[in-house]
């Protein structure tokens, strides 16, 4: 079978492509471009799920694209195989999804097509390259295609403002990762720079110039400002391609230069990617549980999310380093499996976003409220991703966070007794995000969903076509499978950590999950889904038997209070209030309190990032100064240019002297 | 999966079904002799719960099939908890099914799913008390896992049987670790459980209450189920307590004259904590829920400084 699945994979990138042009060509056809292009999408992307899971060893090929004399390299490997999975999974969902969603979006149809459809070849294109030239000719594709996404209600003066800040960020990733290409020396091919020995410096050096370009596009500290901004512009299955799949890929990029390209790991690069992470995965869980847009909420998350993949990566080369490879694998595994199950339920969170705002018109969680009644679709699935997102047992987060504690906890062996104090204390602030992020998806589920519809028009919200539930419950059913039977998916991630760490994890029992020997951990899922059922099972029937069933519907208690009405619920300000409190150093707050006297009151709080007054504003300002400094030397009249040619052409003359 | 080991788990979470609510009645009336009043009895959860099955049961009009659903959610998976405890004996089948992150997490289960509930109905106070609860729970969480970290780097293990099996061994002696982490685990356990003083379990009053504040709306069976699982979960962390704190006694693996001793020991035990809770909470009054994250950052630090001694000490 070798050669098919990366032929495979190349052919659904293409027909992406062609996908997208001939939407752009059928835009006079709204509803074919709808109902015909987007499934298409949807079943190349399960294609190259398919063709890359069942892909094994390193496949490589030389593309006929590129330049004369430059051509394109290809690779399908391990790694590269299991981001290209996450790809095609999400997008199966996504683009289903994207069938019954883009029905409100037909004005721009062709052009959302085409760049929709570019966007998920480009990503491909990031995860296949073997070489510098086609890695960053694929991954400006996608920072653009994404762009022209992010703006497609460009009409709208916020909308272009967030698409100009991911652009600026994207750059100065982009940059960054260039900048890390040409310290690799000489060639341009990956192949060529497995084959390099850099000194340590210049290593570390390398090392700096990826972390920092990959991290831009990761959404790590301080340079997470564009997630908030760009994921509430886009379009939902545009902000569930960007969040789901398109972090990822730079996951994959700097997996693939710390471990492939740089193949050398030193433990205190470990530790700045942890202390990244960590802090990148409190300020996400903190700052989402006091935000007020249900998109902004699920970007932070997004955030805090990355963080805890970048606490795994740390995690692994540590570990790397001190050649304890069998534990590199674990972390290396629970990392892999947290972006595999992010994937998915961020995915599925976006979605059903998506639907609430085609059926409200509302991202303000402030304004929503009771929708349970009226989309049980919607609010079903969004209650298992939340609950997965939160990290609970039996579904997918819980898995890939048992794992990386498990890691954790096998860290008193590391030689370097700092470490070993420092890292359970890392441990500590995990599981706080972890609990942090129970908090806001109760905040964000409970607020969105359950309640008192908070507006009138909510009680004329329709629920969802098919399209979209078709989307749901491929994501949903992912999450709770994920979640099941981790089995498998570890199973067939031995080749990855094989192949980064060398070594993988010895899980032999399908039923439990037990990395290192079942005296130490275990876990099963499924046996804990059985043992809860059956004691629920047992419980209902019981009461139903001995007692009964009567039921009588009243108005509620209520203590008795005699008035009730919808505004009397927590506001998204309220629920997370305590936590505005309890870390209000972090936050910067601008609140508009009313007056007793005030006969119409008015009450609003704004919470801002103070990154973007310490860093950011800042460094905007300084940029203007200079470009003001520079601006002085343009006159506009032809004889200050005539001096400058004069001037120059003497210096010149005089050091040639 | 011994037919030992099946038998002694399915007696030890009946038994824990049982005991729970004698647990509660039993810390109640300790409460009651330390405040000089008579006191209902011990018996008087049961009675509770008996009279509660047989009431119709009264759901509001915007309630969603949620509502009704989370009572039953409750209930199996604090069994759950129940079971992979050991508080009789260390031979249980279900235990390799969840370890001791895994128990943290079917408590968390517990609590996203109450607080879901209480909003549901969309009344001021169900989310006042989600929102507290969420609280109190986000920082309570962090510290209950350092507690259970502490002791399974001490036995290398996150298995709840291992560790009671490894800590039993050791002959007794005063682990400085163990100590902070007990504090903090008693800390925990007041505050996850509704107690004082972060929450009052005698009372409605609208400026405190927590967990009360979420099961306004509830009565009938719903209530009784949820009632009843409160207790096992109060049940549950006095049970995990004992077994990383006192674990002497607990029955090994196929033991059966072990099994006949654990019985009246684990009832010893529980006469003592119960009566040393109901005197904490006699001591010490409610604390306003702004004071809630000290005291749960306190807990957290304890379990913190509990692993760094480990590593300092090695023990």
């Amino acid at each position: 079978m070798n050669g098919l699945p990366m032929d495979l994979i190349v052919s659904a990138a293409l027909f992406w492509i062609a996908l997208g042009l001939v939407g752009l060509v059928a835009q006079k056809k709204p509803s074919f471009v709808r109902n015909a292009i987007f499934p298409l999408g949807a079943l190349a992307g399960a294609i190259v799920a398919v063709s890359a899971f069942f892909s094994s060893g390193v496949e490589t090929a030389v593309s006929f694209l590129g330049l004369p004399d430059l051509p394109f390299h290809l690779r399908l490997d391990s790694l590269s195989a299991f981001f290209l999975f996450i790809l095609g999974s999400a997008t199966f969902g996504i683009s289903l999804y994207a069938t019954g969603y883009f029905r409100n979006e037909e004005k721009h149809i062709g052009t959302l097509c085409l760049e929709y459809h570019v966007f998920l070849a480009a990503m491909t294109f990031v995860l296949l390259a073997d070489d510098a030239f086609l890695f960053m000719v694929s991954w400006e594709a996608m920072a653009l295609s994404s762009y022209f996404l992010v703006t497609t209600d460009h009409k709208i003066p916020e909308i272009r403002r967030a698409g100009f800040i991911y652009l600026l960020m994207a750059h100065v990733g982009a940059i960054s990762i260039l900048l890390y290409f040409g310290s690799m020396g000489g060639d341009y091919g990956f192949d060529a720079m497995r084959k390099t020995h850099l000194s340590g410096m210049q290593a570390t050096f390398a090392f700096l110039l990826a972390f920092f370009g990959f991290g831009a596009k990761a959404g790590m500290l301080p340079l997470h400002v564009w997630l908030p901004e760009a994921h509430p512009a886009a379009p939902s299955p545009v902000s569930a391609l960007m969040s789901g799949v398109m972090l990822k890929t730079a996951v994959y990029g700097l997996l693939r230069v710390l471990f492939d390209l740089l193949h050398m790991q030193v433990w205190w690069w470990g530790v700045v990617i942890l202390a990244t992470g960590l802090s990148t995965a409190l300020f996400g869980a903190v700052f989402s549980a006091v935000q007020s847009d249900m998109k902004r909420l699920l970007a932070y998350s997004s955030v805090e999310n990355i963080g805890i993949i970048f606490v795994g990566i740390g995690l692994t080369v540590i570990f790397k380093a001190y050649a304890m490879n069998s534990l590199a694998a674990l972390a290396l595994v629970a990392t892999l499996y947290h972006c595999l199950n992010h994937a998915f339920f961020k995915s599925l969170l976006f979605l059903c976003t998506g639907s609430v705002l085609h059926a409200t018109g509302e991202r303000n969680l402030g304004k929503l409220g009771g929708l349970i009644h009226k989309m049980p679709w919607v609010a079903w699935t969004a209650l298992i991703g939340s609950l997965a997102i939160a990290g609970l047992p039996p579904l997918n987060g819980f898995v890939s966070e048992w794992l990386l504690l498990q890691a954790f906890l096998f860290t008193p062996g590391l030689p370097h007794s700092y470490l070993n104090m420092l890292i359970p204390v890392a441990a500590a602030a995990l599981v706080l995000t972890g609990a942090a992020a129970g908090y806001v998806m109760v905040k964000f589920y409970g607020i969105i969903f359950l309640g008192q519809p908070r507006e009138e028009k909510l009680r004329e919200a329709k629920s969802s076509g098919k399209w979209e539930r078709a989307g749901f419950l491929w994501l949903a059913a992912g999450c709770v499978l994920l979640g099941l039977v981790p089995f498998f998916v570890i199973d067939h991630l031995a080749g990855v950590s094989n192949f980064l760490v060398g070594a993988s994890l010895e899980n032999r029992d399908w039923l439990f999950l037990a990395p290192i020997s079942s005296e130490r951990a275990s876990y099963s899922p499924l046996l804990f889904l059985i043992v809860t059922l059956s004691a629920i099972g047992l419980a209902f029937i019981a009461v139903r038997r001995f007692y009964h069933g009567r039921v009588r519907r009243e108005i509620p208690w209520n203590c008795g209070y005699p008035v009730w009405n919808a505004r009397m619920q927590d506001t998204s300000e309220g629920f997370g209030q305590p936590i505005r409190q309890i870390f209000d150093p972090f936050f910067k707050v601008g609140r508009e309190l009313p007056s007793p006297f005030d006969s119409k009151p008015r009450y609003s709080a704004k919470t801002e990032d103070k990154f973007w007054y310490w860093i950011y504003i800042p460094f905007g300002r300084a940029a203007e100064y200079f470009a003001g400094l520079f601006g002085k030397i343009q006159q506009g009249r032809i004889l200050v240019y005539l001096l400058y040619n004069f001037v120059t052409l003497i210096v010149l003359l005089l050091i040639v002297q | 999966m011994s037919a030992f080991g099946l038998f002694t788990q399915i007696l030890q979470l009946l038994l824990s079904l049982l005991l729970a609510p004698f647990f509660l009645g039993w810390l109640n009336q300790c409460r009651a002799w330390l405040q000089n009043r008579q006191g209902a009895g011990i018996e008087q959860p049961y009675r509770k719960l008996g009279k509660l099955f047989h009431k119709d049961a009264v759901i509001a009009e915007s309630a969603s099939p949620l509502f009704r659903m989370v009572p039953y959610v409750l209930f199996g998976a604090m069994c759950l908890a129940a079971s992979i405890v050991p508080s009789l004996a260390t031979d249980l089948s279900f235990s390799k099914a969840a370890d001791a992150i895994a128990l943290a997490g079917i408590f968390a289960l517990a609590r996203i799913a109450i607080s879901l509930a209480a909003m549901d109905i969309g009344t001021a106070f169900g989310g006042m008390g989600a929102r507290r609860e969420m609280l109190v729970g986000f920082l309570a969480e962090p510290a209950l896992l350092m507690v259970l970290f502490t002791a399974s780097l001490i036995s290398r293990s996150t298995s709840l049987t291992v560790i009671v099996e490894t800590l039993a061994h050791r002959h007794f002696e005063i682990y400085p670790s163990m100590a902070f982490a007990g504090i903090a685990f008693l800390m925990v356990l007041l505050a996850e459980n509704a107690r004082l003083p972060v929450d009052n379990p005698a009372s409605h009053l609208e400026l405190t209450m927590i967990h009360e504040a979420m099961i306004l709306e509830y009565s009938a069976r719903h209530l009784a189920l949820i009632e009843w699982a409160s207790s096992i979960k109060l049940f549950a962390y006095v049970t995990i307590g004992i077994a990383l704190f006192v674990p002497w006694g607990i029955a090994q693996a196929a033991d059966w004259l072990g099994m006949a001793f654990a019985l009246p020991i684990l009832i010893a035990k529980l006469l003592v904590a119960g009566a040393g809770l109901a005197l904490i909470e006699t001591l010490v009054a409610k604390q306003r829920i702004f004071r809630a994250p000290e005291f749960m950052g306190t807990a957290f630090l304890f379990g913190v400084l509990g692993m760094l001694v480990h590593f300092l000490l090695g023990a």
